[in-house]
């Protein structure tokens, strides 16, 4: 007989197929928000096996903005022909151009994304859009409910939640209201890597070590490349390293890593100190409740 | 510090480590913080980088210690007022387990908060601080852990050292808290002396309590044997979604998705379908990674069958000769949640009960419990937030339903207010948890 015990991979493999079921059973018309980063590609993928052998039935959406890693769009793509999936892509260079948002001053495309993803939610109608965020990967997320409901303004309100008990979702709406999902809430990064390596998911070579040309800023080191060129009077240097997160390619910094294999990344996972955001992340050092804000507006 | 623990990337992928998810309940003094803060310290789960933010904002207050509650306190709100809102969750591994803590505020909405956590809690952990001994909070805090029906319950006696490690203090808050948890359904019940604060009886064993023979906190949650809390008799398998491939390789495909509520379900097997009550043979269970030879819980399943009948979400698969109770009329044990209303007779709701929805009715309350000396007030015309009450509820449609203390899974429901779609009560069918 066997034990008729889950590993706690199963487990979270199985609670979030479960979530992912019940927002496609009880609402109308959602989506899946697709950054081509490997939380929202083990979310896409664990769709794919909540409805095996019928295809995921709902698009994803891609806020692009315009500052990919080509090999994350590679990536993509190969993900969406595989699905035989539905892309939306809500571009940010278009809202720029059609001045829905401006530029920021220091180049970054992360917040204004914000407005371009509401705008798209609404025109298309979708109700429900599923995010790939983790409660361990920031404190105001810790907080956060797997169904988190937004107002018609796209906001969220941490102090008006709603209550969450057992594994019985709420996600009635009103029109113009909307929820976003977070199947992978109770998922560390080591259990993100650990589902990768098992199930041998395809993600952007980018995660992966290599001898790269980078520049250190501030104890960051960033790729030389088209979007990070070097400064008049930096210098490059060649090291083997890696990205533990793939945000916009002018922010986002590598770290130094001998892991070339999705086992060595598991196992530098298990040992790193520092986390990943705080690694590489230009972007979310603006402030200690940086996070808490950009969710408030209708962040991801 | 203590000897760390060590988290293998093996360990974690081999599918030898299990889940264990444990609620965390106690007020601003016990040392419930530290002690939390020590667990993911031990284990590596802090970073050097959220410990820095920590270090630097409690400088910027002219703290002289680091106050490691900011590890926990995660919105400006709580941050600003120095409380905690929200239930927050929190993740630690060993190379035995992966720990999911839902770390529960004690002093406001505390019994709200206290009923999500403990909601899906296999353990309920409660704070008692060695000084004061056994107070009004931890008795609430037990009858709460009872009331959801978690398991197992580890009572950690704090502070051993502000009273010098002795036995007697710690005997005597296990002899008055035995006392008062035997008018509860208690099926597991743990002592340990420890010291958030110096380390004792966390990780690792204690050379201040030599007088303590049992294991530290920490080993006691890696060993504590969770797979027989699961119900593995009655089989029930709520249908959550029917899949059926508009493809032309797949197109007679008609699979029953859903999660295993409770008990083993294999190919072969007679089943029944409720509401239909038409019964039928499983012919196969599917996973994206092929057909399963058995299913149980919390597996995430596609179930066909051998003949075709009408099922839809909301219905029920059980075995023949074990079904549950089709119940429109229920009789319910529940917490309100909600601020801007209260429950009263009379007024409908929307009720979400495994994968059905229905509205119901409240016909009745019987009476509403106080949560500190679990009196009951019969005399109760409404219940309010952060209260306890017995009501009697009559549903539109049938719901199939085991007692809670059975089966939560098919035992439990929520309420929605229909108007504000807010969640507002969680339910428990059948009567207390009470011995008598």
């Amino acid at each position: 007989m066997t034990s008729h015990v889950l590993s706690q991979l199963r487990s979270l493999e199985a609670e979030s197929i479960h979530i992912i079921r019940e927002v496609v059973a009880e609402m109308q018309r959602p989506v899946l928000l697709f950054s081509g980063g490997k939380d929202s590609i083990v979310m896409l993928h664990i769709a794919a096996k909540a409805f095996a052998p019928a295809r995921i039935p709902f698009p994803i959406m891609h806020v692009d903005t315009g500052l990919n890693f080509p090999t994350v769009l590679a990536c993509r793509d190969r993900w969406v022909e595989n699905l035989g999936i539905q892309l939306v892509v809500a571009s940010v260079q278009d809202a720029i151009d059609r001045g829905l948002v401006q530029e920021e001053p220091n180049g970054s495309r992360n917040r204004i994304q914000t407005p371009v993803l509401l705008e798209a939610i609404e025109k298309n109608g979708f109700d429900a859009a599923f995010g790939g965020g983790r409660r361990d990967e920031e404190k105001a997320r810790a907080k956060e409910r797997v169904f988190s409901f937004r107002d018609d303004f796209g906001q969220w309100d941490p102090k008006n939640q709603r209550p969450e008990i057992w594994s019985l979702y709420n996600g009635r709406v009103h029109q113009g209201e909307s929820i976003r999902v977070f199947p992978l809430s109770n998922w560390t990064e080591l259990d993100i890597w650990s589902y990768i390596a098992a199930e041998e998911i395809d993600i952007p070579d980018l995660y992966l070590a290599q001898e790269r040309e980078v520049v250190n800023r501030d104890g960051m080191l960033f790729a030389v490349n088209e979007f990070t060129p070097l400064k008049e009077g930096e210098t490059s240097e060649t090291r083997s390293v890696r990205y533990r997160t793939v945000g916009d390619a002018n922010l986002t910094a590598a770290v130094e890593s001998d892991a070339t294999t999705l086992q060595a990344i598991v196992e530098e996972t298990a040992a790193v100190r520092v986390t990943e955001r705080g690694a590489t992340r230009g972007d979310d050092k603006v402030s200690e409740a940086a996070m808490e804000d950009r969710k408030r507006e209708g962040y991801f | 510090m203590s000897t760390t623990i060590e988290n293998t990337a093996e360990a974690m992928t081999d599918g030898s480590v299990d889940l264990l998810r444990f609620a965390t309940a106690g007020s601003v003094d016990d040392g419930k913080s530290t002690l939390i803060g020590r667990l993911l310290f031990d284990s590596k789960t802090i970073f050097e980088d959220q410990l820095d933010s920590v270090e630097q904002v409690s400088q910027d207050r002219g703290n002289d210690y680091t106050d490691l509650a900011l590890l926990t306190d995660g919105l400006r709100a709580e941050r600003e007022q120095g409380i905690t809102i929200d239930v927050a969750y929190r993740y630690f591994a060993t190379p035995k387990r992966k720990f999911i803590i839902a770390d529960t505020p004690g002093h406001i909405q505390y019994t709200r908060n206290m009923v999500t956590g403990a909601s899906t809690a296999d353990v309920a952990l409660i704070l008692v601080d060695a000084r004061k001994g056994v107070i009004e909070q931890s008795r609430r805090h037990t009858f709460l852990a009872t009331l959801l029906g978690v398991p197992h319950i580890v009572v950690c006696v704090n502070k051993m050292d502000l009273v010098d490690y002795a036995e007697d203090v710690f005997e005597s808050i296990r002899k008055d808290f035995t006392e008062f948890a035997s008018r509860l359904r208690v099926p597991d019940l743990t002592f340990i002396p420890i010291s958030a604060l110096e380390g004792d009886n966390v990780v690792n064993r204690s050379e201040n309590t030599p007088w303590y023979d049992g294991p530290a906190l920490l080993s006691h949650l890696e060993r504590l044997h969770v797979a027989s809390d699961r119900n593995l008799m009655d089989v029930r398998f709520p249908v959550q979604y029917v899949i059926r491939p508009q493809s032309h390789d797949a197109r007679d495909y008609r699979g029953y998705a859903g999660t295993v509520a409770s008990g083993v379900m294999k190919p072969g097997d007679k089943v029944v379908a409720l509401p239909a009550g038409l019964e039928t043979t499983i012919e196969a269970i599917d996973t994206a990674d092929g057909p399963v030879e058995e299913a149980y819980p919390p597996m995430a399943v596609t179930v066909r069958l051998a003949d075709e009948i009408d099922i839809s979400r909301g219905d029920m698969i059980a075995r023949p000769n074990n079904t549950p109770a089709a119940l429109q009329n229920i009789d319910a044990q529940i917490c309100w949640m909600d601020s801007d209303s209260a429950l009263v007779k009379g007024k409908k709701y929307a009720i979400k009960h495994t994968t059905r929805w229905a509205r119901a009715m409240v016909k009745d309350i019987n009476y509403r419990v106080d949560v500190n000396t679990l009196h009951r007030d019969e005399e109760a015309t409404e219940i309010k937030l952060n209260e306890i009450g017995r009501i009697q509820l009559r549903v539109t449609q049938p719901l199939f339903v085991d007692p809670y203390q059975q089966n939560p899974q098919t035992g439990s429901f929520i309420l929605v207010d229909e108007s504000t779609n807010k969640t507002v009560a969680a339910g428990m069918i059948g009567g207390l948890p009470h011995s008598s």
